[in-house]
Order: C-alpha cells, then sequence, then structure tokens
C-alpha cells in the first residue's frame, strides 16, 4: 500500500517535471524549423524543404549580422571588465564593513534594477549628444554600466559576506604586498563570485536594447538592435537564424560558468537578501 | 589614521560615481527636460504642459489610461504567475530524483535569453500559424490557423505575459532552489516529527523561509515587466499600448512637442515604478514580520 503510493508520487512527480521542462524548452524548436525552413506550408510540422539561405544571409556582409556580433561581443567583454572593477572594492565594503549611510548606499546600487532603462536613456539622451558620446560604442558602453552594476555589486557584496579577511592580515604578516595579497590571497577566494557577476554583467550587457539603441542612435549596431529590426521586418527565416547567433554564445557561458551557479549558491543566494 | 577614515568612501567612490552621473543625472536630466527647462535654447520657464497633455489632453489621455491599465494587468499577471509557478518548480526539482541534474541545467537554460529573442520564439509558437497551431492542426482538432485563438498581437496582452512567463519563471525558480538548498533537510524533519503532513510542512515551514526571496525577485520582475519595452513593442497591438512603448514612439517623434510628452511618460512610468515597489515593500515587510 505504502510503496504503491510512492510509486504514484513519483509517476506524477516525473510528469510535472517532464511537462515543465517541455514548456521551457519548446519555444527554443521553432527557431531551429524556422532557420532552414524553405516554404513551409500550413499546416506541416516539419518544412518539405531545407535551404541554407537564411545562413548564407547571416554571413553576408551586407545583413550586418557579423558586424553587430563583433560589437556585440567588445561591448559585453568590455563591460563585464569595468563593471568588476569598478564594483569589486565596493562590494567588499558592503559585504565586510558596518558604515554609516549604508542603507543608502544600497539603495542607490539597487535602485537601477528597478527604474526602466527607457527612463535613463531619454534622459541621458539630450546630454550624450552634447558630450559627443552619443552614436560611439563607448558611450553605449559607459550607458550599459548603469543597469549592470547592480548584479556585480550585489553578486560580489553576497560572496564578501561570507568572506574572512584575516588570511590577508596573515599573508601581510609574512611579508606579502598588498597586490600579492590581493593576487594571491583575495582573488583566488572570490572567485566564484567573479565568475558568476561576470556571468550576470555579460549577459546584461548582452541583452540590451533599448539603451543601446537610444544611446547608440542606429550607428551602432549590435545584435539586439538588428536583431529587432529584423524581426519587425518579418522574415522569419532570418529572424530565426540570427537569433540562434544571438542565443548560442550566452548558452555557451551558461554551460562553461554552471558548476559556479549550482556549486556556490551564496553567489545567488544574494539575491534573496535584496 | 586618516587613510583608514578614507578608506570605506574611496572603495565605494568609483560604483558611486558612476551610479550618481549615469543613473540619478540621469533621472534628473529627463526631469528637468520634461518640465520643459532647457537654457540653451532659452527656456527657463517650468511648465507641465506635457505632464497635463498626457494626463487629462484630449489627444493622449486615452492612449495613457488604457496604456496604464494594460500595464498594470501585464505586469501584476506576470509577476504573480510566475512567481507562483517557479515555486512549484523549485520544489519539484529540489527532490532526489534520477535526471536532477540534467532537469536543473534544462531549466536554467532560458535564462541568459534576451527578452527580443524570447518574444520572437512566443510567436514562432503561438502565432495562428505557429509550432503549436500546426500541432492542432495535424491531431484535427483544428482546420485553419483562424481556429486557433490569437495569442500573439491580442489586445489582452496575453503573449506579452506567457512571454514574461517563461523568461521570468527561471529567473525566481533558481533564487528559490539556491535557499532552498541553504536551508537544507533540518526544519522539515523536525516539522515532519511533530506530526505536520505535507501542506502544513509547505504552508508554514517552507513558504515562510522562502519568501524574503521570492518577494525580492518579484520586485525585479514587477519592475521589468512594467517599464521594459522589447516583449511589448513585438507582441503587443496598437491599441492599448504598453506605456513604454508609447513613451518610445513620442520621444522618437519628429515633432519637437512629442519629445517632451515622450519624456514626461517615460517619467511618470518611473514614478508610478518607484512608488508601487515601496508600497510593496512596506506591506510585505510588515507581512513578513507579523
Amino acid at each position: 500500500m505504502q510503496n504503491e503510493q510512492s510509486t504514484i508520487k513519483t509517476i506524477l512527480h516525473r510528469t510535472a517535471v517532464a511537462i515543465l521542462i517541455l514548456a521551457l524548452l519548446s519555444p527554443l524548436i521553432g527557431f531551429f524549423i524556422n532557420a532552414f525552413a524553405f516554404r513551409w506550408f500550413y499546416p506541416q510540422l516539419i518544412p518539405q524543404e531545407i535551404t541554407m539561405r537564411a545562413w548564407e544571409n547571416v554571413a553576408d556582409p551586407n545583413s550586418k549580422v557579423i558586424e553587430a556580433l563583433i560589437n556585440s561581443s567588445v561591448l559585453a567583454v568590455s563591460v563585464t571588465i569595468i563593471s568588476i572593477i569598478i564594483g569589486l572594492p565596493a562590494a567588499r565594503a558592503l559585504g565586510l564593513h558596518q558604515f554609516r549611510g549604508k542603507t543608502i548606499v544600497e539603495f542607490l546600487v539597487l535602485a537601477p534594477t528597478i527604474i526602466p532603462g527607457i527612463a535613463i536613456a531619454i534622459g541621458l539622451n539630450i546630454n550624450f549628444l552634447r558630450w559627443g558620446l552619443a552614436g560611439t560604442i563607448f558611450g553605449v558602453g559607459l550607458v550599459h554600466l548603469v543597469p549592470v552594476m547592480p548584479y556585480v555589486v550585489l553578486t560580489l557584496s553576497g560572496v564578501f559576506a561570507n568572506y574572512n579577511p584575516e588570511f590577508e592580515q596573515q599573508a601581510r604578516t609574512l611579508g606579502a604586498g598588498p597586490l600579492r595579497t590581493f593576487i594571491n590571497v583575495t582573488l583566488p577566494s572570490v572567485f566564484p563570485g567573479i565568475v558568476v557577476a561576470g556571468l550576470f554583467a555579460f549577459l546584461v550587457s548582452w541583452s540590451q536594447y533599448i539603451l543601446t539603441f537610444l544611446i547608440g542612435g542606429g550607428r551602432v549596431i549590435t545584435l539586439p538592435v538588428l536583431l529587432f529590426s529584423t524581426a519587425s521586418g518579418g522574415n522569419n527565416a532570418n529572424t530565426a537564424a540570427m537569433s540562434l547567433v544571438f542565443i548560442a554564445p550566452a548558452i555557451l557561458i551558461l554551460i562553461l560558468t554552471s558548476r559556479f551557479l549550482s556549486g556556490n549558491s551564496a553567489a545567488i543566494g544574494g539575491f534573496g537578501k535584496v | 589614521m586618516s587613510w583608514e577614515r578614507w578608506r570605506i568612501p574611496l572603495m565605494l567612490a568609483p560604483t558611486l560615481t558612476v551610479i550618481i552621473v549615469l543613473f540619478i543625472g540621469a533621472l534628473f536630466y529627463g526631469l528637468i527636460q520634461s518640465l520643459g527647462w532647457n537654457p540653451r535654447i532659452g527656456a527657463t520657464e517650468i511648465s507641465l504642459d506635457a505632464y497635463y497633455n498626457i494626463i487629462f489632453g484630449e489627444e493622449h489621455s486615452r492612449a495613457f489610461w488604457t496604456g496604464l491599465a494594460l500595464n498594470l494587468w501585464v505586469s501584476i499577471a506576470s509577476t504573480v504567475l510566475s512567481a507562483a509557478i517557479a515555486i512549484a518548480a523549485a520544489l519539484l526539482l529540489r527532490e532526489t530524483f534520477i535526471g536532477k541534474r540534467v532537469s536543473t541545467f534544462l531549466f536554467q537554460l532560458n535564462l541568459p535569453i534576451p527578452h527580443v529573442v524570447a518574444a520572437i520564439g512566443m510567436s514562432f509558437l503561438l502565432s495562428q500559424s505557429g509550432l503549436l497551431s500546426r500541432i492542432g492542426a495535424s491531431m484535427g482538432l483544428i482546420s485553419s490557423p483562424g481556429d486557433f485563438p490569437i495569442l500573439i498581437k491580442d489586445s489582452w496582452g496575453l503573449g506579452i505575459i506567457i512571454a514574461y512567463i517563461w523568461k521570468e519563471v527561471p529567473f525566481i525558480g533558481v533564487i528559490v532552489l539556491a535557499v532552498l538548498q541553504s536551508l537544507g533537510q533540518d526544519y522539515e524533519d523536525i516539522a515532519r516529527s511533530l506530526g505536520a503532513n505535507s501542506w502544513q510542512r509547505f504552508r508554514y515551514v517552507i513558504l515562510p523561509l522562502i519568501m524574503p526571496g521570492v518577494l525580492s525577485a518579484s520586485i525585479i520582475v514587477f519592475a521589468f515587466t512594467f517599464g521594459s519595452y522589447e516583449v511589448p513593442a513585438l507582441l503587443g497591438v496598437r491599441f492599448p499600448r504598453m506605456l513604454p512603448v508609447t513613451s518610445l514612439r513620442f520621444f522618437t517623434d519628429p515633432d519637437l512637442n512629442s519629445r517632451a510628452e515622450g519624456m514626461a511618460m517615460s517619467m511618470i512610468i518611473a514614478f508610478i515604478v518607484l512608488i508601487l515597489v515601496l508600497l510593496y515593500m512596506w506591506i510585505s515587510r510588515r507581512s513578513v514580520r507579523d
């Protein structure tokens, strides 16, 4: 009796997990079919003819996909590196120290996750034009820092909250300079947190549309900007192929960092304390 | 000694500089420009015209109020449903079973997928000639695309809500999973030994423990869905139109008067999000304490 009940429970559990995973994966199937489909008539489930035309379009310099891929990568990598350099000391201060005005600092750091990007982009638009930063990749990268910083500082401060600074003291007593202490003691122990923070930073910059569109002013073509206009144009095959180009690096990075995501829950757990 | 005093301010300085100059500065300039203050063109008088036109004006007020209603509906529905499904999903994935690692990985797979792509994927799946409709037709459930319900570009924003749920369930779910992992099994074992059944263990033990994590993740989701542009721009209809889409249309309009109205609308969106989030935090903090 007990056994039968647990078998039913197991079957129900497996079914629920299967439905969940299927529901999450099904919107992705369309990309793979559309990217290769040629004359895919309703109600065919699988297209009768296969073509590589959409991929030729991806490789064609006129479509600007390669240019957009390069711009997006350069932006996301630079924004990731700079945000971590800027955010690391602040995260340490927030994670390890108590000080006056800490609540205000925490609120300021978190605020960009709440205020919509469109308000920031519209507010900066005219100033960036005046300062000559609009339409440049540098200007766009600078604006990307706004939505990226909260994720970096939040993740890293969660890691510093569980960090023991006494090891640094010991290294200093043993004669290591500040730089060596940082490289050999501090960096290795917060490294998993840096990887997770870097993942967030990369993805936030990589997916950014509205800030790039309004500050880049059509002159900085990134994948989201290009994809958005292609999708509005209505060519499903080109849209699907371009989407796959856009998804692939993001998924690759998730795979490379997944052991840090599941193994070290302190970094993600930091969000629970927002 | 004086170094110690400046240590923390110096550590905070780079991050705060970025946030104050680029974030607070953006909101400040957006605000004063939406009030018509622009000394460069000699406009030094503060005026509420743009706000008045949006909220009460004949031309725009209908778009504003219907847009606001749609915004609230889409954000609340997306947030509540995402949170509920995410909690259920996290509880499912927490059990020990064969294929747990693979399932957990697949669960996180759409986390890095950008919202533009999510919107496109949804239209491939749910449009009237999309995959689901084709499956229905090949099973004989429907005979033409017209028989399939309009989910993409519908006036209730259903496609937008589904796209957001698809994106945000893993986001909230991963946070809940991390919290559950750090709690371990002890609390539940104690509750079980005291005779609590599985519903009681969930309602009185697990839920209160994961609630702070769920609430803070929901705040991020609510604010994001309220102010985000891509998904409603791709999956929405012309009327009613969500506020961020209208705001950008005004702002990029060649007519310069519309520009001020676009700015004013983006300020209103930011203001409403801020008020709702503060209210939500205040209520949830109180109810968590009780």
